[in-house]
């Protein structure tokens, strides 16, 4: 197992070397100058020249790509073009907001979506019918439609709950449970916007695996010895289709990721999402980046956590069998 | 096959699409005109749906801030987008068919090289990808369709290999070998013929997934320009005015939900009838 967890460690270091290897030469060859971004329009040849020296740009790429690797790995990221502040500054505050975003996010849709899923495949064609049209119409929501709608129902209609960013303005003085509240207000709505999608995705994938197992000979073995549905379910549908799903963990990481982008982008949500949108827009390119490296590598680690716990859940990983 | 047209979801599916894809094949036939022809702004904007205006003009979902028909927009804007939904499918449909035929005909080193490639793309979160190249170069419909089109074959690239590499063992196929077929004859006549079973199916999802992030690229301005409708422009273009005219972000989200839900019904119909034995399975099957 151990062996299994490391050659997986060595092909997520692999895939993000290669992500910051080809952010790095995409942002470099693209059109689009920086240093004529930073000082405008009417910059001359000679201060363009001069900003581009200080920005380390007239090096030779190569140069340029060995100097940020080094950097990156010491920890030090550079400065952001646009704002002149540190990059590991800026992204040390969004990394929290977006892991807690995506984390709970992860939790409620998958924990709401195996209930919808197990019920569904359990359930007579009716319930399932009805549920089925539910998470389809679920999972084809766009995030930044969703979002909008939410805010339209719930900030401007019903005026319940915040509509923008993760505090409100007067944060600094609230303390304890009032700090909580606000924090819990200001979560709620970018929270049920993806929790919302996810739990689509989810359900129909569970349905799915639980159909799949249900269908194979040792459940047919376990009705003939005369179990009870309940039984068989538990300990026979279950236990098997528990694998794709803890597979479908890792998997859903990248897309949850992204679509924590457009949540974040509406809902002013101070994370990952969009300082990388903002950068993007401003052709910040240290911010770039080191925004595209993080999110590869929060990814990576998400898939070596589900990876993992697929070799601790299933004996026949375990023994280092191969499963078909 | 036979199975599918009895088959509801496929019937609503196609019902929607057809008439999704009628209504913008007929813009100019089913509604007010230019899109972007702003009337007398002052009289027009912000009608309600069902409104007329002064100029006795009928306004189905009323207009934007602008005087603009929505339902106008709505008609046009459906051409950019399944346009641009079905184009960028086109385009991963070949580069996922050309590197899975490959990497499942020729083995060794080679398959190694492209499943290696194929997983990478498949571990970054895609937005990242697409945000990056989209603001590389000048937004525009056609980098969209390019950027989406890069950022989808990987799926289907796995899907093809797979098959590929089972029809290799088909006695047909290696009757076909052991007659001197050549290659690249074999795998155009024989194997991948039979390999796009699924690739059908994949595609039905991927047009749903790239009118979605069309939508979302537009929405943050990196992906369409106004005044070219697409769903997603109209649907940023309606973000500030959600208080006092709610219909202008709502009715191109609703469309794009209907689209979406009929590729999404129509993939899983195609999918059990196609192989009735197994369910529609979500990303990928567990790795081995």
């Amino acid at each position: 197992m151990l062996a299994r967890v490391g050659q997986r460690a060595a092909a997520g270091a692999a895939v993000v070397a290669g992500v910051v290897t080809l952010t790095f030469f995409l942002l470099h060859l693209a059109p689009g100058d920086p240093a004529a971004r930073l000082l405008g329009p009417a910059a001359s040849e000679t201060q363009l020249a001069v900003q581009r020296h200080a920005l380390g740009l007239d090096r030779p790429l190569g140069l340029q790509y060995l100097a940020w690797l080094g950097g990156f790995a010491r920890g030090d990221w550079g400065r952001s073009i646009a704002t002149g502040r540190p990059v590991a500054e800026l992204l040390r505050d969004a990394i929290p907001a977006t892991v807690e975003l995506v984390g709970l996010s992860l939790l409620l849709s998958y924990g709401l979506g195996l209930v919808v899923g197990a019920l569904q495949a359990a359930a007579g064609a009716r319930v399932d019918t009805l549920l089925s049209v539910a998470t389809v119409t679920l999972f084809a929501l766009p995030g930044y439609w969703l979002g909008l709608m939410l805010v339209m129902a719930l900030t401007y209609g019903a005026r319940w709950l915040p509509a923008f960013g993760a505090a409100g303005l007067d944060v600094e003085s609230l303390t304890g449970w009032a700090r909580l509240g606000d924090a819990l207000r200001h979560l709620a709505l970018p929270l049920a916007t993806l929790t919302l999608i996810g739990v689509g995705g989810t359900a129909r994938f569970v349905r799915g695996a639980m159909l799949d197992a249900r269908r194979q000979p040792f459940v047919r073995t376990a009705e003939a010895k005369g179990l009870s549905a309940w039984q068989v379910t538990r300990h026979h549908v279950a236990r098997h289709a528990v694998v794709p799903v803890v597979t479908l963990l890792g998997l859903s990481l990248p897309t949850l990721f992204s679509g924590a982008v457009f949540v974040e982008a509406v809902f002013a949500w101070p994370g990952m999402g969009r300082r990388l949108v903002e950068a993007v827009q401003a052709r910040d390119y240290p911010v770039v980046m080191a925004a595209t490296a993080v999110s590869a590598l929060l990814v990576v680690v998400g898939n070596l956590v589900a990876d993992a716990t697929l070799s601790w859940i299933d004996p026949r990983l375990r023994r280092g069998l191969r499963v078909s | 096959m036979s199975g599918l047209w009895r088959d509801r979801r496929a019937a609503f599916a196609v019902t929607v699409l057809a008439l999704v894809v009628l209504a913008a094949a007929a813009a100019p036939l089913v509604s007010a005109g230019d899109p972007a022809a702003p009337r007398d702004i002052v009289a027009t904007r912000f009608l309600a749906p069902l409104a007329t205006d002064r100029a006795g003009v009928f306004h189905l979902l009323g207009t934007d801030r602008f005087g603009r028909d929505v339902w106008t927009r709505l008609v046009y804007g459906a051409r950019i987008s399944l346009g641009v939904g079905v184009l960028a499918v086109l385009l991963s449909v070949a580069i996922g068919v050309a590197v899975g035929a490959v990497a499942g005909q020729w083995g060794g080193p080679i398959r190694t090289l492209l499943l290696g490639l194929t997983d990478f793309a498949l571990a970054l979160p895609r937005v990242v990808l697409l945000l990056l190249l989209a603001a590389l170069w000048r937004p525009s419909t056609a980098l969209v369709i390019v950027v989406l089109g890069l950022t989808g074959w990987m799926s289907i690239a796995r899907l093809v290999q797979g098959e590929v590499r089972a029809l290799a063992a088909r006695p047909f196929v290696e009757g076909a070998r052991a007659l001197g077929v050549s290659r690249r004859r074999l795998l155009w006549r024989h194997v991948l013929p039979n390999a796009l079973t699924p690739v059908i199916v994949a595609a039905a999802l991927g047009v749903g997934n790239a009118i979605m992030l069309e939508g979302g690229l537009s929405f943050l301005g990196l992906g369409v320009q106004p005044p070219t409708p697409s769903w997603g422009t109209m649907i940023a273009s309606g973000r500030d005015t959600l208080v006092n005219a709610p219909w202008v972000a709502a009715a191109p989200g609703l469309a794009l939900v209907l689209v979406v839900v009929a590729c999404t019904l129509l993939g899983d119909a195609l999918g059990d009838a196609l192989e009735p034995t197994t369910p529609a399975r979500g990303p990928g099957a567990a790795p081995g």
